[in-house]
């Protein structure tokens, strides 16, 4: 993995065993691709309240100014999942997605992308995201660059399920192999933390279906954290969240929020740019906090 | 915690038993005349009864979970065992003879608000 720290905490991230080719192509008349930059926000769990985060029913609000008040706006923005914190009442649950969707439409950008997590959707299946957000599990282009969102969530147990492998699989056989693919997901497709269910159960096949695509990224939440790890040629970064932070994977026996620190507000809390650049499968990532600094 | 001895509930175990490969084992364990052990567990939104346990190395475990409210799973990741554990029965867990130490383990099932605190550690004595 190429991993070259910038100016203002960017970074680059590939690792592309297909680069080099990818370069060749495009260099002999190979497709051409325009770059461009999206963000992706996660895990603001609207409806949480707690002590780890005193701030909750602000904090989604001044994430969306200050990604409003970006200088150049991005062409479009991923929410991947737990949109909403869970609750038994199925019309606790409706309410928080309504009060949510109308929270991020005062983004500046429209072309919002929504994904669910468990929160939102493992205890009714997805019912109460479909109503409002569409389907859990969807694929769209841009700009030359192909994006599949899978839901591991739906399932209480962490299943993709045999069924969207397989869309998975059809999917991904109308690309051309090397086609820059990103994936949008939930949980970690590796077995991060087992221990803590920072995994999903059937992950494994996706990455094995994915294996054969020399440039592919995947963007995913769930663990409230930055963190960076590859599959072979494939990375995963995951985000931070908008409502607490997490303790680093498996640094103590228990996954218990980090606690709220009144001297630092919002620490480790907040939102990333990602910056693609599809001729070589490059992504540059800028995290952001909640608030301009 | 309730844990007895009886062979007979053993066998009957094996035949339930949630993984095939821990079964064999289980069996190889009788097989040379180790006494299971049996752990009754209760499984409840958010929580397990007894959340830490104690049993003994060298001898098999059989776990027994009743669910009362949601199908819970049971994640064991360092035995590479789970199950998922439907309300209204009882669901055995065959666990080989183990070395001393300390196994944590899960539900991997979303059940609600609170799930994320719904574990709990077996404690294998030497």
């Amino acid at each position: 993995m190429k991993l070259a720290a910038l100016g203002g905490g960017a970074v680059y991230f590939a690792g592309l065993a297909g680069c080099a080719s990818a370069d060749a192509k495009t260099m002999a008349g190979g497709p051409a691709y325009d770059d461009f930059y999206f963000v992706q926000l996660s895990d603001t769990h609207w409806g949480f309240s707690g002590a780890p985060n005193p701030d909750a029913k602000n904090t989604l609000r001044k994430a969306i100014a200050t990604v409003n008040a970006l200088e150049k706006q991005p062409e479009f923005i991923v929410f991947t999942g737990d949109l909403t914190h869970t609750t038994d009442d199925p019309g606790e649950r409706r309410r928080r997605m309504k009060e949510f969707k109308e929270i991020v439409a005062d983004l500046k950008v429209k072309q919002v992308r929504f994904m669910p997590g468990e929160h939102d959707a493992s205890l009714d299946r997805g019912a109460a995201f479909k109503e409002f957000f569409g389907d859990t599990n969807y694929s769209f282009d841009h700009k030359g660059v192909h994006f599949i969102v899978v839901d591991n969530v739906s399932d209480p147990g962490a299943r993709i399920g045999d069924e969207q492998l397989a869309w998975m699989k059809a999917d991904l056989a109308k690309r051309p192999k090397d086609s820059p693919i990103v994936v949008l997901t939930h949980r970690p497709l590796f077995d991060l933390v087992p221990k803590w269910d920072w995994a999903t159960r059937d992950g494994a096949q996706a990455i094995d279906i994915l294996m054969p695509y020399p440039k592919v990224t995947v963007f995913y939440g769930h663990i409230h954290q930055e963190h960076h790890h590859m599959t072979g040629h494939i990375a995963h970064h995951s985000a931070k969240s908008l409502i607490f932070p997490l303790p680093a994977p498996g640094s103590q026996p228990n996954r218990t929020p980090l606690p709220w620190d009144p001297s630092q507000p919002n620490r480790g809390l907040g939102f990333r740019e990602v910056e693609a650049e599809p001729d070589v499968a490059q992504y540059k990532i800028q995290e952001y906090g909640v608030t301009k600094a | 915690m309730m844990i007895t001895t009886r062979r007979t509930l053993m066998w009957r175990a094996l035949g339930l038993g949630a993984v095939p490969l821990l079964a064999v084992l289980g069996r190889r364990a009788l097989a040379q005349g180790a006494e299971p052990q049996v752990v009754k567990v209760v499984a409840k939104r958010f929580d397990y009864t007894p959340r830490e346990f104690r049993v003994k190395a060298g001898r098999p475990i059989v776990l027994e979970f009743t669910s009362v409210d949601f199908v819970h799973g049971f994640n064991m990741p360092d035995m590479n065992v789970r199950a998922d554990l439907p309300p209204g029965k009882v669901t055995r867990v065959n666990l080989p003879a183990s070395k001393a130490g300390t196994y944590d383990f899960l539900c991997d099932n979303f059940c609600g608000d609170g799930h994320e605190e719904m574990h709990g550690r077996m404690i294998v004595e030497a």
